[in-house]
């Protein structure tokens, strides 16, 4: 295919200075390297006029320095780049190896959803750490990811009471997502684990190592694994472990 | 010269912002930044600072606050009846601040946030290229009892006496004006034409995130599944309990409500002076 960008795309300006390009509303990988491809087009040849790009499932924000004099002419020219999409695969996106604490003491609602499931605690494990991610966005808090993939078989309804507080690093399922608490927060998702990594770390540049395009997995750990990780990360010595997507 | 401006009251909400922390949304980090820009620059421009230059933003009721050195100030925005060592002082106008002289505050007069700044302004840590405050990007999202401000020390001889006269109608307006967000098409069709014409009133619930907005349920569109998308300060977002949110600077950089209308800048300047029970309306601008 010449056209690698064969949806047909809406632009809408949100305010003067921003502009809102969306794709179909579906939650698909083809549509999400469609955009992170056009993204890092724009950037590349608009970059002088723009604050920054946003993108999440089947939208792109493009955020300028000033008010847009023209929407039609940025149209324009995001069409014609469009039809230059560069036909390199995204070499950058990885699959990170991330470790997951399910003892009990940190997985406080396992027991729960299993019950809900009929499964055992092991089977939603093995169900959850099997699957591969994909990391749509970041949003809601910072280092928050949006991923995809939760297998079916364990989607499961947010609580309907939310707590309050939230450790940092719980692993949880609300729905049809999966995700990892960046910091302590309330919420309204399964806990079933706890990271022991950072996920948002403001001392570092980029302060998250994950970016939207890469996969993530997840693979059990015990309680001293967790405790020795938790050291190390706090020492700035662990290596989160990735392979190439 | 260094000096530090030390803390010994906090007031209600105090915190040092600049304009704002930009490049991290696509890691789900807000902007954050002054919420009344225009009362900020104000306030900046008169000690001839750079439009950057980080101030303390005041809310509703102001901190104590020691300085250790020499400078000059000036204060704008909402009129909280600001005192050095006792004695009232000026709005917009360059005030010379001496060692151990204190900075303290009273009744509020109008408006909900002030804008403090100092010559050359606060030089606290900069964290991701900006000093605004906003946790877990800062340590803290509000100045505390005890924490030690650094500013640069001056020569507070002022012989600039000039200050500068602001339109009070500013504060008092009730128009917010907006431009149609994305999913305005989703409001019925009466909706669309009468939400110019309704006076809203502000919720408890407003803060450096969002305000409520209360007086009108809208209808939330059924069967209606829009996916999480971008949000910026200043859009008005439509929710399922029927009113609505404009979001403020501290937002979260996406959200899964319509987009009803988008604020311009003056509009969230506007609203980040209004309270609890404040009366606004919507007034549409057309694309110059």
């Amino acid at each position: 295919m010449n056209n690698l960008i064969p949806y047909p795309l809406t632009f809408k300006s949100i305010g003067h200075s921003a502009l809102l390009i969306e794709w179909p509303s579906q939650i698909d990988k083809i549509i999400l390297d469609d955009i992170l491809q056009l993204q890092s087009s724009i950037e590349r040849e608009l970059g002088n006029l723009l604050v920054e790009t946003v993108n999440t499932y089947n939208s792109l924000t493009l955020i300028f320095h000033s008010p847009i004099s023209s929407i039609d002419a940025i149209e324009k020219k995001i069409q014609q780049l469009c039809q230059i999409q560069p036909s390199i695969k995204s070499e950058n996106q990885k699959t990170w190896k991330i470790p997951v604490c399910y003892d009990k003491e940190f997985g406080i609602d396992l027991d729960d959803v299993a019950r809900q499931h009929k499964l055992s605690t092991d089977e939603i494990i093995a169900i959850h750490s099997k699957a591969k991610y994909l990391v749509y966005f970041i949003g809601f808090l910072p280092g928050f990811l949006y991923l995809g993939g939760l297998p079916k078989k364990i989607h499961t309804p947010r609580k309907s009471t939310p707590r309050l507080r939230i450790k940092k690093g719980a692993v949880a399922i609300g729905g049809q997502q999966t995700g990892i608490y960046p910091s302590e927060s309330p919420g309204g998702w399964n806990i079933i684990g706890n990271s022991p990594l950072l996920l948002f770390d403001p001392e570092q540049d980029p302060p998250c190592f994950v970016q939207a395009g890469d996969c993530l997995q997840f693979y059990p750990i015990n309680k001293n694994e967790h405790q020795k990780i938790l050291k190390e990360v706090e020492q700035k010595s662990f290596t989160i472990e990735a392979d190439p997507s | 010269m260094t000096g530090v401006v030390e803390v010994i009251s906090s007031g209600l909400y105090s915190s040092i912002q600049d304009l704002g922390r930009f490049g991290f949304r696509k890691y789900g980090v807000p902007v954050s930044g002054v919420m009344d820009e225009q009362s900020a620059s104000m306030a900046n421009h008169l000690l001839n600072n750079a439009p950057a230059a980080a101030v303390m933003e005041i809310t509703m009721t102001g901190p104590k606050l020691l300085f250790s050195i020499n400078t000059q100030i000036a204060i704008s925005g909402a009129d909280i009846s600001p005192q050095l060592n006792g004695e009232a002082i000026p709005l917009n106008k360059i005030i010379k601040v001496s060692e151990a002289d204190m900075l303290s505050f009273g009744k509020l007069k109008y408006g909900l946030r002030c804008y403090l700044a100092v010559k050359g302004g606060f030089q606290t840590e900069m964290v991701m290229n900006s000093r605004s405050y906003f946790a877990p990007v800062t340590k803290s999202s509000v100045i505390q009892k005890g924490t030690q401000l650094p500013i640069n020390g001056y020569d507070n001889s002022v012989h600039n006496l000039s200050y500068v006269k602001t339109d009070p109608s500013f504060f008092s307006q009730s128009h917010l004006p907006c431009t149609k967000g994305p999913e305005f098409g989703l409001l019925t069709a009466a909706e669309q034409k009468s939400i110019f014409n309704k006076e809203l009133s502000i919720g408890q619930e407003n803060n450096r995130m969002g305000y409520r907005l209360e007086g009108f349920a809208f209808q939330y569109p059924t069967g209606h599944n829009m996916l999480t998308s971008a949000v910026l300060p200043g859009t008005v977002q439509l929710t399922p309990s029927g009113n609505l949110i404009a979001l403020m600077k501290d937002c979260q950089t996406t959200g899964g409500y319509p987009r009803i209308l988008q604020l311009s800048q003056e509009g969230v300047n506007k609203l980040a002076q209004k309270k609890t029970s404040d009366r606004v309306s919507f007034s549409l601008e057309e694309r110059g």
